[in-house]
């Protein structure tokens, strides 16, 4: 080809020339500007906006924490040490974070005990959370209440050991009857558990707390950011079994069943947690018998778990009715009795698909626990409003407090959430 | 194989309560309500053994005596003189005026965060999905306390509106914020104003003839009518020609700066701890909102949007006409809900001192009564009403616009 | 004590106590602890300072009671309670007394059937303003805006005042007393008003304390004072016995310091001898042993040395003993006698 034409053009390319790069508008940096920040006039407005109300926050929050005091005895102290100058006084963490994480009466020696336990939750939340992990673990997270029971509230172990013998008692007779008919292994199972308590809590002797192992801890000296973390996880725990009690017999086609769980449910859903905890602090106590009195802790625990289990019932009213009626038809041609299905065809099913739901339920209660600072408890937020601003060296110092109080929850609850997140990610595709 | 018959017709044997299905559902709701009626009557008998015991009884006659306090936010007359019932009522419409407020400014931010979080701009969807998981992993307890402590840090106090010399003017002459509240005029109705608001209502009664007309026209004839400057018009054209036909009837009482050595007096107060309750629910309750709407909009398929774009409608008609009434049958279900979080949030009007329902009969009637089992099932009962009326109308919301399933 | 049955694992877990209802001196007696409901925290009557130890005037009661019937003055119970769960708890057993600065009225004794048994300190609602609002009288409040720490009979007090004097006012109720401060220190308010010792205690709190003024009025009548459950009067006596011994220790002049010399013998004042069980039965009488005043008193020492150590005027709070000075000294502290 160059033969015939070659007197004709003065030159001919004979190789590809490297392509050239692309308009500078159109890479890198500034391509991706445009596209995501600066895309129409309106755009770039509500850019320049955003870009302002980062400034504002940045300006309002960096010198203040940039110039924080981190260490002196007392508030007068710091406004001494910064002289004028905006800055945090975040001495009064580094002098009161013990009170705001284990609240003000917890001995300091015992200190390790919660912390252990802290630690011991994680170990044993891990084989629930995360079903690639063996399931042997899952012995470990049975016996973890125990565990963790023991560490908090010290004393004796033969409470905790007495407990787990009343379950592990009405666990072999379920067992052993569950074969024949469910109720009975349920009501055995329960029956005998009851009994074991009953006389056990006969068996220990009053003194036996005086010279345990582990210095037993009231439960009114319990407080910060643990009773939070202690009141959210057993209420949760707690109400998992009743919540899904309760969706099942709103689902029942017994009337007076049916009848009593939607008026619980409806009940509950419909007042206030506040309205519940105030029952719990000035009501509940008259309806214990007279001769006994039972712990605030007890009776707000009582209090939260009716009101997430009320949560938790709707939570997995979904998830039955999200299944397939097939599935409900399948279990009833195999010939199974409707506990049997439940156990083994249905619940299975329908809580997986609650899980989020679930999760959801339990942030949400987890940040409502903070109420119970209203009824003279010393939660992390109890502590900050009652003791901490109360005293005379520390009267005055909101942000600090509340700020930490913020990241105490907000990385909590942003952990839980993204799990789920990620949860439903990976339930979503095993549908698949 | 033998022909289906009934069960062997046998004896009736005690096993048969819990193994033959005929009697079964009998028996378990037979031990069901006995076990019902027992508890109950533990309960019971145990109340009545402890109020005998500390020699009190339950009556309700507290609620017709003086309640001896006053309150700062009302809408109805009041005073300490008036009964407890009557302080309740105060605080029943403080709680109902709060919760409204919020859902609306919390319907509001929601939306706002919720459509420009699936922005196409980088830094505004972070920006609000910052925003989003800020104030939805931070209990709303500590968002009140804190919007409270800001406001109070922040804003003037009244006393620098006050004075012949004051350090803060009113803006425009009428509106002052201070920590204490909000300072904003109240209308004045003199002779003659009742046809100004009379040609108001009528006006909007116009406004909405003429949407239907014009929605009547696009869909019979396809020809498209402008709907916004024509609103606009009929909103503000006729009510201020009557206004200076009247001879402007309708005054405004300006908060006066001299009247009082310690507060503006006159006009409308909107207290500082409305305010902050009102902007933290809005605030708290918007990322959620944000969240399902979202959630609402991602739910309609992309498909419709391009088929809208497809038939020629211009965006913002693919988003009214199409994108949202598909979007809301999603977002409406979880935001009552939301409103119904809002209603039981607001009791936590406790913590900024609001005169809510949960601050007088369940706070200060219950602390000076000592009658808290009284109060105490009062207030629930109170909220229960509330919830299950606004859970009703949402039911027959539900079926309204149930997907019609052919 | 008796372990119910229903109750007994949880009594052994230690979230339920058995209370018999026989009396609640054996009960105290037999739990070896006192349950003394006080606030949750107001400085220089009772808060807990920063190792946790609740201190101040209120704990120091709790405390000699503690002491005069179990002999130990740790063996106490602090129950935190609010102005809304203080009642209940007392009425349904979960504290034994309550020593929460409570303003003893009629309707608390005889409806709500508590047993005052004397008053710990006369107190009455005062206010407070801003020293740069030039104001001297609580007459010349009108339209201001006052803070309130609610759960008190301040609300009512205050409402009835206004309303005798003829003047309105803004009330602005605030939960606990560090809320209330922080919204007067912001101006938010222009007054605030609760006990003249709540606000003196508060003000010692404050940056520049001379920047604010108490006004000279004080507007209620507060005696307060700790309080049992109607119908237990053993257990009332006791508690009313041991705030007497208390005061009259103060005007006989027996303090923690000589108190020690004084009980070794008989000595030659005879109701020093009857108080400190050197002579007579009025231990026994109570129930309690001979030397149970001795013990009260050596807990934290006499009323003077109470009022002293937690609220006089070398504390950071400052009160003066006013109406709270012996009888002998003008005051109205009056303590029957001891025979």
């Amino acid at each position: 080809m160059s033969d015939t034409h070659a007197h004709s053009v003065a030159f001919v390319r004979e190789t590809e020339i490297p392509a050239s790069p692309p308009p500078a508008a159109e890479t890198g940096v500034v391509k991706w500007l445009r596209a995501n920040l600066f895309a129409t006039w309106a755009n770039s407005l509500l850019t320049i906006v955003a870009i302002y109300v980062i400034y504002l926050i940045l300006a309002g929050t960096l010198p203040w924490i940039a110039n924080g005091i981190w260490n002196a005895g007392s508030l007068g102290e710091c406004r001494e040490i910064l002289s004028g100058k905006v800055g945090a006084c975040f001495a009064v963490l580094t002098e009161r974070w013990p009170q705001l994480i284990y609240g003000f009466k917890y001995p300091t020696s015992e200190y390790w005990r919660p912390t252990l336990a802290f630690f011991l939750m994680l170990v044993a939340l891990a084989p629930v959370l995360f079903f690639d992990l063996p399931r042997k673990l899952l012995i470990f997270t049975a016996l973890f209440p125990f565990i963790a029971y023991w560490l908090i509230w010290g004393g004796t172990i033969l409470t905790p050991i007495l407990a787990l013998a009343g379950f592990v008692g009405g666990f072999f007779v379920y067992q052993k009857f569950v074969k024949d008919s469910f109720a009975l292994g349920a009501g055995g199972g329960a029956l005998v558990a009851l009994i074991i308590w009953v006389v056990g809590g006969w068996l220990i002797p009053d003194t036996a707390n005086e010279n345990a192992m582990l210095l037993a801890v009231p439960s009114r000296d319990l407080g910060g950011f643990m009773l939070n973390m202690m009141l959210g996880l057993t209420c949760v725990s707690l109400s998992i079994p009743l919540g899904i009690v309760l969706a099942l017999g709103r689902q029942s086609h017994m009337p007076l069943i049916k009848g009593i769980s939607v008026v619980f449910i409806e009940f509950i859903r419909g007042v206030p947690l506040i309205t519940l905890l105030f029952v719990a602090s000035v009501m509940l106590a008259y309806f214990f018998p007279p001769e006994s009195t039972v712990d605030l802790f007890l009776r707000v625990v009582i209090m939260i778990t009716m009101f997430s289990a009320a949560y938790i019932a709707e939570v997995i009213r979904g998830g039955l009715a999200a299944l397939p009626k097939g599935q409900y038809e399948a279990a009833d041609s195999l010939g199974l009795d409707y506990a049997q299905a439940m156990r083994l065809i249905i619940l299975p099913q329908a809580l997986k698909i609650s899980i989020p739901g679930i999760v959801n339920i339990a942030v949400g209660l987890f940040k409502d626990t903070t109420l119970v600072s209203v009824i003279s408890m010393f939660d992390i937020l109890g502590m900050i409003r009652g003791p901490i601003l109360a005293s005379t060296e520390w009267n005055g110092v909101y942000w600090e407090l509340l700020g930490f109080a913020c990241v105490c929850f907000f990385i909590t609850c942003y952990g839980i959430s993204q799990y789920s997140q990620w949860l439903e990610r990976r339930l979503a595709t095993d549908h698949r | 194989m033998s022909t289906i018959t009934d069960p062997p017709q046998g004896p009736f044997k005690v096993s048969m309560l819990f193994n033959d299905t005929r009697y079964r559902s009998l028996t378990f709701q037979a031990i069901a309500l006995v076990l019902l009626i027992v508890a109950f009557a533990y309960l019971a008998s145990n109340l009545m053994s402890n109020l005998a015991a500390a020699g009190l009884n339950i009556s309700y006659d507290f609620l017709s005596n003086p309640s001896g306090y006053d309150i700062n936010q009302r809408l109805i007359e009041y005073d300490s003189q008036s009964s407890h019932m009557r302080a309740a009522w105060v605080g029943i419409i403080n709680t109902l005026l709060v919760a409204f407020l919020a859902c609306i400014t919390a319907t509001v931010f929601g939306v706002l965060a919720g459509v420009l979080r699936l922005s196409n701009n980088w830094l505004v969807s972070k920006l609000m999905a910052f925003y989003v998981e800020i104030f939805r992993n931070i209990p709303v307890l500590i968002w009140i306390i804190i919007i409270f402590t800001i406001m109070t840090a922040v804003m003037p106090g009244a006393r620098s509106y006050l004075g012949e010399d004051p350090e803060a003017d009113l803006l425009f002459g009428y509106f002052a914020f201070t920590n204490r509240g909000v300072y904003a005029p109240a209308p004045i109705w003199g002779p003659g104003s009742g046809v100004v608001v009379g040609v108001f209502i009528a006006s909007l009664i116009g406004i909405f003839a003429y949407r239907k007309y014009a929605q009547h026209l696009l869909y019979s004839t396809g020809k498209l009518l402008p709907v916004g400057w024509p609103s606009l018009a009929l909103l503000i054209v006729p009510s201020v020609l009557a206004y200076f036909i009247m001879g402007q009837p309708i005054g405004l009482d300006a908060p006066d700066p001299l009247a009082n050595r310690f507060n503006l007096r006159g006009g409308i107060q909107i207290g500082a701890p409305l305010i902050a309750l009102w902007f933290a629910l809005s605030i708290y309750t918007g990322a959620f909102i944000a969240e399902n709407v979202r959630a609402g909009i991602q739910a309609v398929s992309k498909g419709q949007t391009e088929a809208a774009s497809a038939l020629g409608l211009r965006p913002g008609r693919v988003m009214n006409l199409v994108v949202l009434p598909q979007a809301l049958r999603v977002i409406i279900p979880p935001l009552v809900s939301q409103y119904l979080n809002i209603t039981k949030n607001s009791s936590l009007a406790i913590a900024v001192g609001y005169a809510d329902i949960t601050a007088t009969l369940g706070g200060i009637t219950l602390n000076q009564t000592g009658r808290a089992i009284e109060c105490v099932l009062l207030l629930m009962l109170f909220y229960l009403i509330i919830s299950l009326s606004i859970s009703t109308v949402m039911n027959i919301y539900n079926n309204a616009v149930k997907l019609k399933e052919r | 004590m008796k372990k119910s049955v229903l109750f007994g694992a949880m009594t052994v877990a230690g979230v339920a106590a058995g209370v018999a209802s026989a009396g609640t001196l054996d009960d105290v007696k037999a739990r070896g602890k006192l349950n003394c409901g006080v606030t949750t925290g107001l400085v220089g009557f009772a808060a807990p300072d920063a190792n946790g130890e609740w201190e101040g005037f209120d704990v120091g009661v709790c405390r000699a009671v503690a002491a005069a019937v179990l002999g130990d003055a740790t063996a106490v119970e602090f129950v935190p309670t609010t102005g809304k769960t203080r009642f209940t708890a007392l009425a349904s057993g979960e504290i034994d007394v309550l020593a929460r600065n409570t303003t003893w009225t009629f309707s608390r004794d005889v409806d709500l059937k508590f047993e005052f048994v004397g008053v710990n300190y006369y107190d009455g609602q005062g206010f407070m303003v801003p020293k740069e609002l030039g104001v001297s009288s609580a007459k010349e409040l009108d339209g201001a805006t006052v803070c309130i720490q609610t759960g008190t009979t301040t609300e009512l007090n205050l409402a009835d005042f206004f309303r005798s004097n003829n003047m309105s006012y803004e009330p602005v109720p605030i939960e606990t007393n560090a809320e209330a401060q922080q919204q007067y220190l912001a101006g938010a308010c222009d007054v605030y008003t609760t006990d003249a010792s709540g606000l003196a205690s508060t003000r010692a709190t404050f940056e520049t304390p001379a920047d604010h003024v108490l006004l000279p009025e004080i507007v209620s009548k507060e005696p307060l004072g700790p309080l049992v459950r109607h119908g237990d009067s053993e257990w009332g006596d006791v508690v009313r016995w041991t705030l007497n011994a208390l005061i009259t220790a103060e005007e006989l002049g027996v303090s923690s310091a000589n108190i020690a010399d004084m009980s070794a013998a008989a000595g030659d004042n005879p109701e020093i001898n009857r108080l400190l069980g050197t002579e007579g039965t009025l231990g026994e009488m109570l129930g309690l042993e001979a030397d149970w005043a001795k013990k009260a008193i050596m807990a934290g020492g006499n009323y003077a040395e109470l009022f002293e150590k937690n609220i006089g005027e070398t504390t950071p709070i400052g009160l003066a003993r006013g109406l709270n000075a012996q009888w002998t000294d003008g005051g109205l502290l009056y303590s029957p006698p001891f025979r």
